[in-house]
């Protein structure tokens, strides 16, 4: 049968959380796959394995991306910060600090998640990205609790801790907030 | 999965010599991996055309617009002279999937991705257009967001892309390198009805690589409105890219695209038909929409989506008439 055909394997490296790792990688393993099968870091998590919730979000050289649809082949050489190199120094970042303020999450699965997400998507509101909400696309963006909702509809939260992830995502970058 | 063969192509000329039987072009892989993980692609080798030189957004002197097909669908919405030119296409790709899936999502691939027909996307169902001569048992089954406009007895799949859709009604065209050399293909000409072929979704030729699309300026209001069953990260519906020349009351110029209703973004040329030189009205308006859907066959459970394109053809002319 073809699906027990000789797997084809290919060498890459990865720059994950600030270190470098050279890996023989079989060319169907998605980034995901590799962080959680290759390197043990398993923060990112296999919720549907096919784009539609959100829980396997990485910062893919700097922007939010699904690491389950990323082959791992494909991006040999990129930089890839995971819910484990989200904190500095032991400390955690601003947002996950909001999201236990804020009660954010539930049962956790989907946090690392939203988490990378929402890190990526500060970003994309700060650069002046617009949304399919802004009302205007050619003025920046003003992130209020509508565009932060529409922004983050990438990541599922089936506790339904939305309100929470909204507060903390408001507090830490959104409008009126703290300098 | 099975096993694939992975390559990175430097050129155009380059992806074309390592393109062969079995083998497909990788952009962002948000569709295609997908496909591949449920078994419906099964290529021998992947050809990652991500690192070649299209990744650039241009402006020509005259105000067209050329898009790389490796530009991102981020790169392209976030773009300020596509925001501040052609706000409609910004807009429409916004419209489409979520933040982190338009981050890995090129132009190119959005082009040539497959329809979310479940049966399509289901390997141990019959599918036409995944299996020729298999059947389709859409036709009698779930099929409530499927086409009502010029479907055929194998298929009645819809063509998912937003950013398609603003491309038709913007009269762009998608640049295409083959065994044969460069052409020029109209984004209307790109994309096929099924007819008894569905498994050809467009009009590319083994080996072509879309390296392109080019976009000639608009100068005048327009929309991308998009009905789906959730606020955000949902396929369309119905979803209407629309352009409204009014001067004096008169309709000087109009450009209308459907998406969700049809094997390929519909470009709704009858209508535009109604609309020129007529009195910018709600009644030209409804009148345009009928001209159009006239032509509509629902199925036994999408007969909602005529009335509703429609009301979305109506409302979004007579909201760009107002602005004029």
């Amino acid at each position: 049968m073809d699906s027990e055909a000789t797997p084809v394997v290919a060498a890459i490296a990865l720059v994950v959380n600030g270190t470098e790792h050279r890996l023989s990688v079989d060319t169907r393993a998605s980034l995901l796959d590799v962080l959680r099968e290759y390197l043990g870091l398993t923060g990112s998590k296999k919720g549907c394995d096919h784009g539609q919730c959100g829980a396997c979000t990485v910062l893919l050289d700097g922007r939010r991306a699904n690491s389950c649809l990323a082959l791992a082949v494909a991006h040999d050489g990129a930089e890839i910060v995971t819910v484990e190199g989200l904190a500095e120094d032991g400390r955690l970042s601003p947002l996950q600090e909001a999201f236990i303020e804020q009660d954010a999450f539930q049962c956790g699965y989907c946090t690392p998640g939203q988490l990378c997400s929402a890190t990526g998507m500060l970003n994309e509101a700060e650069q002046g990205w617009p949304s399919a909400i802004t009302e205007d696309v050619a003025a920046d963006p003003v992130l209020d609790d509508a565009e932060i909702r529409e922004r983050m509809s990438g990541n599922l939260c089936r506790c339904g801790a939305y309100r929470g992830i909204v507060a903390a995502l408001r507090e830490v970058g959104g409008e009126g907030a703290r300098p | 999965m099975r096993p694939f063969a992975y390559e990175r192509a430097t050129s155009a000329e380059d992806a074309l010599a390592r393109h062969e039987d079995g083998a497909r072009y990788l952009g962002g892989g948000t569709n295609l991996v997908d496909l591949m993980r449920l078994g419906v692609e099964e290529p021998a080798k992947l050809v990652d055309v991500t690192g070649l030189a299209h990744d650039r957004i241009e402006r020509t002197p005259d105000g067209t617009l050329l898009v790389g097909a490796a530009v991102t669908n981020s790169d392209l919405a976030a773009d300020r002279t596509v925001r501040e030119e052609f706000p409609m296409l910004s807009r429409a790709v916004l419209a489409g999937a979520s933040g982190q899936l338009r981050n890995l999502a090129t132009v190119g691939g959005n082009l040539l991705q497959r329809t979310r027909c479940s049966y399509f996307q289901d390997a141990s169902k019959p599918c036409n257009k995944r299996n020729p001569g298999s059947g389709c048992p859409a036709r009698d089954g779930e099929h409530h967001n499927l086409a009502v406009l010029g479907h055929s007895d194998a298929c009645v799949a819809t063509h998912p892309s937003d950013m398609a859709v603003a491309l038709a009604a913007l009269g762009a065209s998608v640049r295409v390198v083959g065994r044969g050399g460069e052409r020029t293909v109209p984004l209307g000409d790109f994309h096929r009805l099924p007819g008894a072929e569905p498994q050809r979704d467009t009009v590319l030729e083994p080996g072509d690589l879309v390296t392109a699309v080019v976009v000639p300026p608009l100068r005048m209001p327009a929309a991308y409105r998009k009905v789906r069953e959730r606020a955000s990260f949902a396929f369309a519906l119905v979803s209407i890219a629309a352009a409204l020349d009014v001067r004096d009351g008169t309709v000087r110029d109009a450009r209308l695209a459907l998406g969700g209703v049809a094997h390929k973004p519909w470009r709704a040329g009858r209508a535009e038909d109604v609309l020129r030189g007529a009195p910018a009205t709600e009644e030209t308006f409804a009148r345009a929409a009928d001209a159009e859907l006239a032509a509509a066959e629902p199925l036994r459970d999408n007969a909602y989506k005529v009335p509703l394109a429609r009301n979305l053809i109506v409302r979004t002319l007579a909201e760009l008439g107002e602005g004029s």
